[in-house]
Parts: structure tokens; C-alpha cells; sequence
């Protein structure tokens, strides 16, 4: 079936003319209109749009133009502006909100001729691990819909395991493409910081922000990637280094490739996602490459490092919202100060809020030394026990997450059990390192991924190591049931 | 609790965030929490570490040359404010 074939299989398709543009799209708005109602995945759908630059692609096409993404249909995080398009970050304080202008990321995939399905659902601005925290509501696992897709890019990672599209883009604060990416059984890539451009990227912490990529198979990321990344000036922490070939890249032989094992990953971790990842290590040692155990003392604070530094940058970003400009205005304000106050309180929802207060105070006069401060102090040191250990070895691997995907409503109430979750995929963010997760198999018949961590800019490297996991297993072409 | 009840108004304040007197236990019970979890970091030795502001120490603010780039689009942007009149932001009244 054409949902289940990779980028590249559509790709060769659309260019034998076998496939036109408009029939891929078809395909993928008629999954959207049938399965989306029981997963909530979306939440703004451009069926209009998607058509009409379908037909644009199938006429470049027929004029002979060539691209690993022309006629490609994807769905956009709503994080992302688009222009004319309603763009909510999932929130009520921008549920009236229509992108003036596209970002980076949204206008290079329109002219590499990509389609755009529409809007996937998220946490609100971000802030969340399970996408429970939607003004729209939340998005179901399409694994089990009793469980969360894991979040903030929960809507993105949702349709890409229901298949409703061949790829799907989101962000990464703190885990949260690799987070959901895991919970679902999708590959999903979390790029160095300053790789991909954050123009027109809602921002949530701008020292931890990075776009990327959600997909099938690493394969398909590494073509995405490639159409996404590199410098742009109109992000001023966008670096300006050239962007390797990455899908010529997939193929290098794993031998002596040196893979760290992360000893802080594996304390506490239940023995059956251990064995996971172990197994997965035996597949890399069969491929030729050698495991040593490493450790990052510093890795067990990164959590409290992060649930300082992400709300204090949270709490200077989304002070522009303030029902002047734009987004939610109050009813009948008294003055300017209760304009400021009911917008803001009656536009976001509790976790922004909660974030927003815990950023106000570790910035507030007298916390700001024992609590920014130190935190800043405690992410050089884990940035630290990275470099030392990428002295050692080339990539460093562990689990994505420490269990598989869990019931909607469980720790919802319980704001410090649910930031526990991403206690493996933040250490990355605070680095400003390169990260992918890849299905590695299932626990309880739910997927758990596998995670590769490198240095700055090793994308390349990152994506070789997976894709040739993924030509030696098969856990990432597994569908779940009535989605295959 | 290590935040009471009038430490979440302050703050509250502070964030231009309205908060009802519904909401307000569930924030003072949370924020507190939360609190007490980050404060494992008054554990951590520091040392002389330099405070990390940025993943990547080595990347410097650019420069551009000072000539105008972007267009006036101030109609297409106020498209999506609450109030406008003549170009301008309208608010409530601040000077009486």
C-alpha cells in the first residue's frame, strides 16, 4: 500500500509517472478523514492547499524536474508558521492566530515541492511529554488509544505511525521529537542546535530549540534533513557550516565504529527494556562496530538543569503574549493591567502557566544565583562529561525513554512524574547535540526506541549508524493494528 | 510547602498572570514541587565553573550591514491584533 512505501520508494514513483502527485495526495487526506477522528492527530487540515500544489509538483514533474521531495505530502507541528494558515502551537492564546509569513523550514520544503497536508497537533507551545496539554485536546497512541503518543510532538509522531503521512516535521526542547518518536515506533531526528533554522518556529527555549524531522526509516530522514538544514540568516543562532550529503552518507561500513553505552541510562531501568537495548548492541557489534561502557556523572542532574533553564527562557519568550498584538484578547478589560492578566491567564493553559511562574521565579530577584545561575553552571558540566566522552568514542547509545507509552491521565496531576520522562533525551538539548531515536522492539505490544547520541554536527554519522540498523532488523516497518 | 500561597501571587504578578482562587492550591501544591525537585541542584559542586549561556561556546552574534531589508507589511501583521485603528495597537486607556 502506497502509506506504508518509504520517501524514496514515492519519490521513484512520482518520477516513473506510475504515481501522480495528486493521487499520493488523495491517498493521504482520505486516511486523514478516516482515522484522524479517533487519534486527534491533526488539528488543522489544508486539503485545498495540499491538492493544488499537488498539481503544481505533477506539472514541475512533467517538465522533466527532479527532487527527492517534489509531490511528497508531509504534516507540519503547528509550531511552525504557515503562512495564511491558522498556526496555534497548540493554544488557545493563538487559536485565532494566521501566520503571516512562512518559516525557514515550511518555505524550504514548498519549493522543494513538498505538500502539505495540514496542522499536527502538540503540547501546548510545547510544553509537555505526553500531548496532553492541547487546547485541542489530546492525541491518542494509534498503538493503544487508551495511551499518550508521547509529546510535545505527539500529533507529528501519531500520524506518522498511522501512516497519514510519509513524513512529518516537529521540534525538540528537551526530547520531544525523539520522545514521541520512540513511543510510537517512528525514527525521529533531533539535529545539532543551529542546524535547522528556527525562523518562524514558535519559540519555547531558545538556547534548547531545534527543528528536525519525523519519519519511516532513517533513510527518509536523511533526505529530509538534507532539505532542511543549513544556515539562515534570518535566525540569528543559526550556524554557518556547509550541509553534508547526508543520504550519501548511509551506506559507510560500521567497522570500528566505537559505541559508548551510557551507564546513567541503564540505572533503574526495567530489566525488559534493557534487554532491548542490548540486543540492539549485538546487531551493532555484528555490524563490526565495538561497545565500551561510558559514563556522564553529571547526567543524573540534568533534569532539575533543565526544569530551570527551559521555564526561565519560557518565561521571557512568551511574555509577548500579552492580547495587544496579537492572539487572545480578554472580554471587556478594566485597564491595560487587567488586559495583560486575563489574556494571559484565560489564554494558556495550566502547564504554560506553571512554566511560565517557575521561569518567573528562578529569574526573580534573590533565586536568580542559586537557581539560573547554577543551573547554567550545571549544564556546562554535563556538556562537559559529553566532550570527555566523545574523546572515547564516536556516538554514545541507550534507551530513549524508560518505558513504553503510558495512560492518558496518569500523570497529567503529577508535573515532576511526568518531567521525568524525558530523563534521557534532555542531557542532549542542554549539549546542543545531535540525537536519533529508532524502533528497537515492543514491550507489552507497544514499541520502545533506541537512542544514538553524537558530537556536533554528526547527523551523518548518526543516520549511517541507523539506517544500516535499520537494513539488519525490522522493528521500524512494523504498523499498528488497522493501520497497516 | 516551600512556596506559600502569597510567594505564587507574587510571582504570579510578576508573569502578568491572572490566576483564579480556584486555581491557586493546585499552582501553590505544584510550583512547590517543582521547587523542591530543582533545589537537587544546590547539591551539585560547582567549582569555578563559568555559567553556560549557549550550546555552542564557540558561535558569535553576527553583524549585517545597516540598510533596510524587509518591506513595510505593518497592514498584513495587524491583521491578527484584537484592536486597531489608524495603523495603531488600541488598548484601554493609560493616562486619563
Amino acid at each position: 500500500m502506497l502509506h506504508n512505501l518509504s520517501v524514496g520508494e514515492l519519490a521513484a514513483r512520482l518520477r516513473l509517472r506510475e504515481l501522480s502527485s495528486v493521487e499520493l495526495t488523495r491517498h493521504f487526506l482520505g486516511r486523514i478523514e478516516r482515522l484522524n477522528p479517533a487519534l486527534n492527530a491533526l488539528i488543522t487540515l489544508t486539503a485545498d492547499g495540499a491538492l493544488a500544489a499537488a498539481a503544481a509538483a505533477d506539472r514541475r514533474l512533467a517538465a522533466g524536474e527532479r527532487g527527492p521531495l517534489l509531490g511528497i505530502p508531509l504534516i507540519h507541528k503547528d509550531i511552525f508558521c504557515t503562512d495564511g494558515v491558522r498556526t496555534s502551537c497548540g493554544s488557545r492564546m493563538l487559536d485565532n492566530f494566521i501566520a503571516p509569513y512562512d518559516a525557514t523550514v515550511v518555505a524550504r520544503l514548498k519549493a522543494a515541492g513538498a505538500v502539505m497536508l495540514g496542522k499536527a497537533n502538540m503540547d501546548e507551545f510545547a510544553m509537555g511529554s505526553s500531548n496532553e496539554t492541547s487546547y485541542y485536546g489530546p492525541v491518542r497512541n494509534p498503538w493503544n488509544t487508551a495511551k499518550v503518543p508521547g509529546g510535545s510532538s505527539g500529533g507529528s509522531a501519531a500520524a506518522m505511525a498511522a501512516r497519514l503521512a510519509p513524513f512529518t516535521t516537529g521540534t525538540d526542547t528537551g526530547g520531544s521529537i525523539r520522545q514521541p518518536a520512540a513511543l510510537t515506533g517512528v525514527t525521529g531526528v533531533k539535529p545539532t542546535y543551529g542546524r535547522v533554522s528556527r525562523y518562524g518556529m514558535i519559540a519555547f527555549a531558545s538556547s534548547l530549540d531545534q527543528a528536525g524531522v519525523l519519519a519511516r526509516t532513517a533513510a527518509d530522514a536523511a533526505t529530509v534533513l538534507k532539505a532542511i538544514a543549513g544556515f539562515d540568516p534570518l535566525d540569528s543562532t543559526s550556524v554557518d557550516e556547509p550541509v553534508p550529503d547526508y543520504p550519501a552518507m548511509l551506506d559507510a561500513p560500521l567497522r570500528g565504529l566505537k559505541i559508548g553505552l551510557l551507564r546513567e541510562f541503564f540505572d533503574g531501568l526495567e530489566p525488559r527494556n534493557a534487554a532491548l537495548i542490548h540486543d540492539s548492541l549485538k546487531v551493532y557489534t555484528s555490524l563490526g562496530a565495538t561497545t565500551v561502557e561510558v559514563s556522564l556523572p553529571h547526567l543524573p542532574l540534568s533534569v532539575p538543569t533543565y526544569y530551570v533553564v527551559a521555564p526561565a527562557e519560557c518565561s521571557s519568550n512568551l511574555s509577548r503574549f500579552d492580547g495587544v498584538r496579537f492572539g487572545y484578547r480578554c472580554d471587556q478589560p478594566k485597564d491595560l493591567a487587567d488586559l495583560y492578566k486575563r489574556s494571559r491567564g484565560e489564554g494558556f493553559g495550566p502547564e504554560v502557566k506553571r512554566r511560565i511562574m517557575t521561569g518567573t521565579y528562578v529569574l526573580s530577584a534573590g533565586y536568580f544565583d542559586a537557581y539560573y545561575l547554577k543551573a547554567q553552571k550545571v549544564r556546562r558540566l554535563i556538556t562537559e562529561d559529553f566532550r570527555a566522552a566523545f574523546q572515547q568514542v564516536d556516538l554514545v547509545v541507550g534507551p530513549t525513554t524508560p518505558t513504553p507509552a503510558f495512560d492518558i491521565g496518569a500523570k497529567i496531576d503529577d508535573p515532576v512524574t511526568m518531567y521525568l520522562n524525558d530523563i534521557y533525551t534532555i542531557g542532549a538539548n542542554l549539549a546542543g547535540l545531535p540525537g536519533v531515536s529508532l524502533p528497537c522492539g515492543f514491550v507489552d505490544g507497544l514499541p520502545m526506541g533506541l537512542q544514538l547520541i553524537g558530537p556536533h554536527f554528526s547527523e551523518g554519522r548518526l543516520l549511517n549508524a541507523a539506517h544500516l540498523y535499520q537494513q539488519a532488523t525490522e522493528w521500524h516497518t512494523h504498523a499498528p493494528r488497522g493501520y497497516d | 510547602m516551600s512556596l506559600t500561597r502569597q510567594d505564587v501571587e507574587k510571582i504570579a504578578h510578576l508573569a502578568r498572570l491572572s490566576i483564579t482562587a480556584q486555581e491557586m492550591p493546585v499552582y501553590v501544591t505544584s510550583l512547590s514541587s517543582i521547587v523542591d525537585f530543582v533545589d537537587e541542584l544546590s547539591r551539585a559542586d560547582v567549582g569555578s565553573v563559568e555559567p553556560m549561556a549557549h550550546p555552542l561556546d564557540t558561535q558569535r552574534q553576527r553583524l549585517r550591514p545597516d540598510v533596510v531589508s524587509e518591506t513595510d507589511d505593518h497592514e498584513k501583521y495587524q491583521r491578527n491584533a484584537p484592536s486597531v485603528q489608524a495603523g495603531l495597537y488600541v488598548v484601554p486607556r493609560v493616562i486619563e
